[in-house]
């Protein structure tokens, strides 16, 4: 669809409030060869309790229906896979559905139980999602996610996802990069700057103390990506549970307001049609008048370098919790970093810059919780946690770690639960020497972007102090 | 995989809309422990080996195209269609918009005339079950008069945006999939398109 209906453009409606109760997260590593899927779930879950002082048994008396993500059924050799969590955390006989939509299948989850509480059927929903990619040989591997692309006309050429990914961001990288050396060093800057936030997080594997050179010296995946320049492959679990105003205030004392749109767009990027930029509320068309004038090859949009499915999430959410503009009502971003140019691309589709300008959001420093130019609280610190190139990519999971972590930002309880010595021993690890608290001082209001391979699925779920709402925000 | 699986292998006809199968499927490897360092039992492999049956629909003649040299697109006629006389490669079936059945046409000539690199990606890794020469030159080929650009791969030469290709096709010993087309650079002689390829 390249026009939209004025009510395909409706703004979507919450019959009530629905707030972010508690979440969890088990650790995140590339393999468990020694644990078994739902160990993982429970720990996400048991962490959930833990976080409100509830034992697992209470937080689940709560629970009404439960919305699981997992992605990949072919890596586990296990259809059904829902079944066996749902029966492992002892949740049946209530209703149970699976979610799956790639790399977006966090962010997905969250949705269906986010609708659930908000039309009344449920109080009380718990979205849970994990992923097992450690289960096959990596090739066997990536030939299994090269079936997330269409089996006739892309999965045959090559079985590897990178390939299908790869050539928007070489078109990115010539139009709106320009191919400069500037812009090279911006994006490996994104890395170290994920990798180096994750050393400071005990639930992540992916962290690093690296330098610029390092990304720019590490091994060419697919020209101009490097090795470093690419997200995590991991396994793991996290959870969030969701309610309606009167049970989240029995069930803790600060529950948070949480929004969630989605968008979608075509699993073959070549299957995109030119049209017009759909418009957050701070642009308007003269914000792009001249775009194609400033980025020779930029013609086409969304051509293969914007993210349709997440602008039009994030049109809908900002809208359904009155983000005007998302540099000065967000307190900080947790973003599907699955590759430091996507993530570029991304800051575009969700309006911290106008499209063609995503570079002058790290370049600035106001990506950072501390600006390395000014020594100052970043503007808009994006993944304190490390996102999916420092901290994990376990699919199912990914999107709801993200809302984890906004949570526990929010709260004000960064420090508390990343800086407990006693977690970093339980996962086998030290805590650092020079760990280093990542909370973003008075964090009220923060956006995650759950994203899918190529865009075809992207949600964005906003999450709010209540006592901090926007002008605006409905329901 | 042994000799006499090779041999037998199995294949799949239809009759009365249902699929014959005959030969070898599902061949049985037995399984192996996993144990770790200590000796200790962690898991076991659980090998399989897997044939799926799958129809291309009213897609086939798109795929049997490339065998016969030809690229095949398709168009909206629907005349209360707004988006009528669109034209799309990759082949949908259904008009997007109108979801009425399109009309085949030939792209071909258009192809082997106007084709250009939308962009590209040189890849140096592939997945399990890759049957392309690595390096993979994956390359998005813009067609004029069409809608969409479609996904494919360079044989010859380097890709750069812009970079005029015409298609070629694998016309003796088709797998009729999607490898069956490929491109080189414009002006390339037949003596250097690959085994079985021809213009
Ligand atoms: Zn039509």
């Amino acid at each position: 669809m390249i026009k939209f209906s004025k009510q395909q453009l409706k703004i979507p409606k919450m019959m009530r409030p629905v707030y972010l109760v508690t979440g969890g997260m088990s650790e995140f590593r590339r393999a468990f060869p020694e644990k078994r899927t739902e160990e993982l779930c429970v720990e996400a879950l048991t962490m959930a309790a833990e976080m409100i002082n509830m034992t697992p048994a209470e937080l689940k008396s709560y629970i009404h229906t439960c919305y699981y993500g997992h992605f990949a059924d072919h890596f586990g050799d296990q259809l059904l896979g829902e079944s066996v969590i749902h029966d492992r955390l002892g949740l049946d006989p209530l209703g149970n559905i699976g979610v799956k939509t790639g790399g977006a299948t966090g962010g997905s989850t969250l949705w269906e139980a986010v609708k659930a509480v908000a039309s009344g059927y449920s109080d009380c929903a718990l979205a849970l999602g994990w992923e097992r990619m450690d289960e096959v040989p990596t090739d066997e591997g990536n030939h299994l996610i090269s079936c997330a692309a269409d089996k006739d006309w892309e999965t045959p050429l090559g079985h590897i996802y990178t390939g299908y990914y790869a050539v928007m961001a070489q078109k990115y990288w010539q139009v709106y990069g320009k191919s400069e050396d500037s812009f090279r060093k911006t994006m490996a800057e994104i890395a170290v700057k994920n990798r180096g936030y994750a050393c400071h997080n005990p639930f992540a594997h992916g962290g690093m103390r690296i330098t610029v050179e390092d990304v720019l010296k590490s091994p060419v995946i697919a020209d101009p990506l490097r090795a470093l320049d690419a997200c995590l492959m991991s396994v793991g679990s996290a959870c969030c549970i969701v309610a309606d105003e009167k049970t989240a205030f029995k069930m803790c004392k600060n529950p948070l307001l949480v929004y969630v749109a989605a968008g979608t767009h075509t699993l073959r990027p070549a299957d995109r049609r030119d049209m017009e930029i759909p418009l957050l509320p701070n642009e308007t068309k003269n914000t792009y008048k001249d775009l194609d004038k400033r980025f020779p090859g930029g013609e086409l949009y969304p051509g293969f370098t914007g993210f349709l499915a997440a602008r039009m999430a994030c049109y809908y959410a900002y809208r359904m919790a009155g983000v005007y503009d998302p540099c000065e009502d967000l307190d900080l971003v947790e973003l599907h970093d699955a590759f430091t140019i996507s993530d570029i691309q991304s800051y575009e589709d969700v309006g911290i810059r106008p499209y063609g300008e995503g570079r002058t959001y790290v370049e600035s420093g106001d990506c950072y919780v501390t600006n390395p130019n000014t020594g100052k609280p970043g503007k808009l610190p994006a993944n304190p946690s490390g996102g999916l190139i420092g901290c994990m990519h376990a699919v199912g999971a990914t999107g709801l770690m993200q809302v984890c972590e906004l949570m526990l930002q929010i709260w004000g309880r960064h420090a508390e639960v990343h800086g407990d010595a006693k977690r970093w021993k339980s996962f086998g690890k030290t805590k650092p020497k020079d760990w280093k608290d990542l909370q973003v001082k008075g964090a009220k209001r923060g956006l995650a972007i759950s994203h899918a391979g190529v865009g075809s699925h992207v949600t964005a779920t906003i999450v709010v102090d209540p006592k901090h709402q926007l002008k605006g925000g409905k329901a | 995989m042994s000799c006499a699986h090779e041999q037998n292998r199995g294949k799949v006809k239809v009759d009365n809309n249902r699929y014959i199968v005959k030969g070898d499927f599902s061949v049985i490897y037995p399984n192996t422990p996993i144990f770790n360092k200590q000796g200790k039992l962690c898991g076991v492999t659980n090998p399989r080996d897997m044939t799926y049956i799958h129809s291309y629909g009213a897609e086939a003649p798109f795929f049997e195209g490339l065998s016969k040299g030809s690229l095949k697109g398709t168009k909206c006629e629907n005349p209360a269609c707004e988006y009528k006389g669109s034209v799309y490669i990759p082949f949908r079936i259904y008009c997007p918009d109108c979801l009425k059945k399109m009309k085949i046409v030939d792209l071909t000539a258009a192809a082997k005339k106007t084709a250009r690199i939308y962009t590209y990606m040189v890849c140096e890794r592939s997945g399990a079950f890759n049957t392309l020469d690595k390096p993979i030159k994956f390359i998005n080929v813009k067609i004029e008069g069409t809608a969409t650009i479609l996904m494919s791969y360079l044989y010859l030469g380097e890709p750069s945006m812009g970079m005029r290709v015409v298609p070629i096709f694998r016309t003796k010993n088709p797998t009729y999939t999607i490898t069956d087309l490929s491109w080189v650079p414009e002006g390339t002689p037949q003596s250097k398109l690959p085994k079985g390829f021809s213009f």
